[in-house]
């Protein structure tokens, strides 16, 4: 088996329009989630989330681009640009062949059927624009990314709720590692962020309205993000060979299913899927020192992860530092594992341990080493990155530095 | 009201092809605009839109559809014809 590297990085998000500023917010332990804007917010009792301000696509995109990019994937297309700039990879003769591209999203292309819907049913036209349906669909980031640098190797979405960009980059490192692909071009994003986004999960009242406070006793929900992030997954040796600058290894990758519950997570089966990760990265517990968690904020959630965490990594679940990013950059949900990667990276190669903000008060069933409300700087060699996402499916990613 | 049709048709498909419309002439082809598939539908939706008409356009066959694409030309007559029998 092939080892894999990270040699490249991007992103945009609510913290930052790319990598530096998003790690040197996640220092600051700097809180993206405010009072978000958009048409009919009025008619919606959840009103905050981390919106991506200050951006403009007309900055980024052409008008033939503009057309055809729903809000997910100019995200996608941004964060690739950055992360295969970094990598100094140009993707020609059979390298292009056989690289490709795997993200994850949720929603897809949600922003253009909201618009749409309104269209049709709201405006009562009878005439939408000819490309709602390249723009809704869920590969399109993935189609727009692949034609943007020339990928044609194996390329497709993952959909798996909160989990698909986990379940993504798993997918781009065991092409990798199996010798299917030298280069992958891996990550997610979400843009959830609209009217009919955002009043789908109000039904669900596992919204928070004040504020995300992960593993915190006065946690009371979820908060939304968007945004995406992807990362140059490549073929070790194919990185050594060029002189490329290697941000991390990834390790090892699990999954798992609870087979239980549609909405509600499960210990054991968010237990085998870190087991999973770390017996495939041949690691022992004890040489875990940061785990990214879900954290999603949910009475539920935060519970069932650190039971999971103290049933897969035992007595060193003490003494681990566990922080959820989501504090800071919301719920990016199909995007949000990508997204949490960063942080990992960062504290394989800065020695930064991402805080967990908003930490108000303690609570008994949360009881880890949470990294409360201010950024640590240790230095570490290997961190996973957990997702537990709707549906019972669990994706796990393990990183170790190089 | 003949001239104004033929400005915003020759506008729109100006746009498509990434012109001024001052190098936009009647007698020009689709090819020779350069416009492909996606921006032929584009300026489709954009006339019709505009002229607030349903244009008979099949992008399967465009040449089969009965809105005739030959040349900026043909397209003007048949929105001129579209004008007057869907807007009386």
């Amino acid at each position: 088996m092939k080892r894999v590297v990270i040699t490249g990085q991007g992103t945009i998000n609510a913290l930052g329009n790319d990598v530096v500023s998003t790690i040197s917010a996640m220092s600051k332990g700097h809180c993206a989630i405010s009072d978000m804007d958009f048409p009919n917010i009025d008619r919606l009792s959840i009103k905050i989330g981390a919106q991506v301000k200050g951006f403009d696509p007309k900055d980024h995109f052409e008008r033939q681009q503009l057309g055809l990019y729903d809000r997910f994937t100019q995200f996608a297309v941004i964060a690739a640009r950055e992360a295969i700039a970094q990598s100094g990879l140009i993707f020609d003769g059979e390298l292009a062949e056989t690289s490709g591209v795997v993200l994850g999203t949720a929603g897809g292309g949600l922003q253009t059927q909201d618009e749409n819907y309104r269209t049709v049913y709201e405006d009562g036209k009878n005439r939408v624009h000819p490309f709602v349906v390249p723009r809704l669909m869920n590969n399109a980031a993935v189609s727009h990314v692949s034609m943007a640098h020339n990928l044609k190797g194996p390329s497709f979405t993952v959909s798996t709720a909160c989990a698909s960009s986990n379940h993504a980059m798993g997918q781009a490192f065991n092409l990798v590692r199996s010798g299917a692909a030298p280069v992958m071009v891996t990550g997610g994003s979400e843009s959830m962020l609209c009217f009919g986004g955002i009043k789908a999960w109000e039904g669900l009242r596992v919204m928070s309205h004040d504020g995300c406070r992960p593993f915190c006793a006065t946690r009371n929900g979820m908060v939304q993000g968007e945004g995406g992030a992807v990362f140059v997954f490549e073929e070790l040796e194919h990185a050594r060979a060029r002189g490329a600058i290697i941000l991390a290894e990834v390790a090892g990758f699990a999954m798992s299913s609870d087979a239980g519950d549609i909405v509600m997570p499960s210990v054991g089966g968010a237990r085998r899927a870190i087991a999973g990760a770390l017996k495939d990265a041949g690691l022992n517990p004890d040489d875990v020192g940061y785990v990214n968690a879900h954290g999603t904020g949910t009475a539920a959630n935060d519970k069932t992860e650190t039971a999971a965490i103290k049933e897969a990594f035992g007595d060193h679940a003490t003494s681990l530092m566990v922080s959820s990013t989501k504090s800071m950059h919301g719920h990016l949900i199909g995007g949000t594992g990508a997204v949490e990667l960063l942080a990992c990276i960062a504290a394989l190669k800065d020695g930064m341990i991402a805080p967990t903000i908003g930490y108000q008060k303690a609570d008994a069933n949360c009881d880890l080493d949470i990294v409360p409300n201010e950024a640590r700087h240790k230095k570490i060699d290997v961190a996973i990155s957990n997702a537990f996402a709707f549906g019972g499916l669990n994706a796990v990613i393990a990183l170790r530095s190089v | 009201m003949a001239q104004a049709v033929q400005d915003k048709i020759i506008e729109i498909i100006a746009e498509q092809a990434v012109l001024d419309p001052s190098e936009v002439s009647t007698d020009m082809t689709i090819e020779e605009l350069g416009l492909d598939s996606l921006g032929l539908v584009e300026a489709v939706f954009a006339i019709e839109e505009h002229f607030e008409i349903n244009v008979p356009f099949n992008a399967n066959d465009p040449a089969a559809s009965e809105f005739d694409i030959t040349s900026v030309k043909s397209m003007i007559t048949a929105v001129q014809d579209l004008i007057k029998v869907q807007n009386g």
